[in-house]
This record gives C-alpha cells, sequence and structure tokens, in this order.
C-alpha cells in the first residue's frame, strides 16, 4: 500500500461514473519464488464495497485473477453531485484500505 | 496460560478479542469480515466454478456485452467492460475459461449500481472470457474470446 488509492465520481446526467484505482501486488499464490524456490504466497484483495450517500451500491468478491493494481469503474442511477463516495478493500491477510471522494 | 486466552483477555478492554487475535495471526480473519465465495475462487474446473456462481442454468443474452481486446499483448492486464441492459441486474461474475482458476470476480449491486462493470484482469493463454448476470432470479451469460500473446499468470 505504498500509495492511497484514487478515486474519481462525476455526474453524466442522472448516473454518476466512479472509476478507482487501487494498489495491491495481487499475488495469486501460483507464482513461483525465484529468490526462495517455493510460491509467493496468495496476496490478493478479496472483498470491496463501495457505498454512496451511506448506502451501499456494491459488494464485490474478488479473486487473485484480478489484475496488479487493481482498476474498477461503475455507474451508479440516482446518485447526485455532492454525494459522498467510499470505497473499501479487504484482502486475504486481512489487511484493508478506505478512500471516499465527493461526485462532481 | 495459551497465547490465544491470554491475549483475548488482554484485549478484552481494548479494541476487541477478534482484532486482538487477527493481528497476533492467531486467526483467519476472512470469515470474520466478508463474506468470500471460496468454493468459487479456489475451483481449478471450469464446471465448478460455474456451478459455484449458479451459472450452470444461465441462458446466453444478446443483452449482456463482454468488452474486451481480440488480442491482449500483455495477459497480465487485460481490460475488460460488462454491461447489461437487463432490468434488475443485480450481480455480474467474471471467469476466464482457461486460467488455471476461472473465477475472477463477482460484483453484486444495489441501491441505483447500473448492470456495468469496467476492470482488468489476468488472463493465462487465449481463451473466453465469460460474464454471467443475474437479474430477477434467473442467470444470463455472454462472452468474448481474447487472443493472449503472453500469458498473464506469472508462470
Amino acid at each position: 500500500m505504498a500509495e492511497p488509492m484514487k478515486i474519481r465520481a462525476s455526474m453524466s446526467g442522472d448516473t454518476a461514473d466512479v472509476k478507482c484505482l487501487m494498489n495491491h501486488p495481487m499475488e495469486t499464490g501460483l507464482v513461483k519464488d525465484a529468490k526462495t524456490g517455493g510460491m509467493k504466497p496468495a496476496h490478493f484483495i478479496s472483498n470491496v464495497t463501495a457505498t454512496v450517500n451511506g448506502k451501499t451500491v456494491m459488494e464485490a468478491e474478488w479473486g487473485g485473477g484480478v489484475s496488479k493494481n487493481p482498476y474498477l469503474a461503475f455507474k451508479v442511477k440516482g446518485a447526485k453531485a455532492g454525494e459522498k463516495v467510499q470505497i473499501t478493500w479487504t484482502d486475504n491477510t486481512g489487511d484493508h484500505n478506505t478512500a471516499e471522494t465527493t461526485i462532481s | 496460560m495459551n497465547i490465544l486466552r491470554r491475549n483475548i483477555l488482554k484485549g478484552a478492554g481494548a479494541a476487541g478479542a477478534v482484532s486482538v487475535a487477527v493481528a497476533a495471526g492467531l486467526m483467519k480473519p476472512t470469515v470474520a469480515f466478508a463474506g468470500w465465495n471460496k468454493a468459487g475462487f479456489e475451483s481449478r474446473d471450469l464446471a465448478t466454478s460455474m456451478g459455484a456462481i449458479g451459472a450452470n442454468a444461465a441462458t446466453p443474452s444478446s443483452d449482456v456485452s463482454v468488452k474486451a481486446p481480440d488480442i491482449a499483448e500483455n495477459g497480465a492486464v487485460v481490460p475488460v467492460e460488462i454491461t447489461s441492459s437487463i432490468p434488475g441486474t443485480d450481480s455480474i461474475a467474471i471467469i476466464s475459461e482457461k486460467n488455471i482458476m476461472p473465477l475472477i470476480a463477482v460484483f453484486n449491486l444495489s441501491n441505483g449500481a447500473q448492470g456495468y462493470i469496467s476492470t482488468r484482469i489476468k488472463m493465462g493463454s487465449t481463451a473466453n472470457v465469460v460474464a454471467v448476470v443475474k437479474a430477477g432470479g434467473k442467470a444470463y451469460k455472454s462472452h468474448k474470446e481474447v487472443k493472449v500473446t503472453i500469458g498473464g499468470c506469472g508462470g
């Protein structure tokens, strides 16, 4: 988690377009570690939750198949400029991160 | 005294027994915080992965579109955009048929979230990217073949 998550959210008509870039190695657990000879342990975001104005709009479950430094975009109809979008991820080690932005 | 018991007793007044035990590395946290489809995500068999997300009865639908490159130069980062115009879409799942573990992600949508997800996935080799959409208790699917020149699973 060298850098915090980046979120952008803007209105397009009556729908908020939300784009997010997370910072995470997303290791599958299937890759050999050249240094140790064993496998690099699985280390990936397993759950993502997004809320708009305090209401949950998306709950996602992920595996290691999502690319490193995950990009995610979704749309929320009925959201309004000025409302807060909050995105939280939890990974398989119990680590977590949250960021929020205001819909412009 | 057993370490776990000692930590629980120590932490009981503070952040709570669960988080203390987690911090001590003695408990697996994933179960405590949120659901995670372990059977689905750890499956190495396509049919099992599809079954785990309730996709066995999914009917092909032209109202679900999978936008992905015809040729992905880098299998580690394949952009995938799924759109569903089926009313009441409440879930979108992504499967990469030939990955060692085919199930990539499941997105549950509510409170105005539309049938739209854009993300980037890993693909081990040329395969179909399948989107499974749930709406009104029924499952629908669509797919797009992506040719992968350099496999993205790091092997």
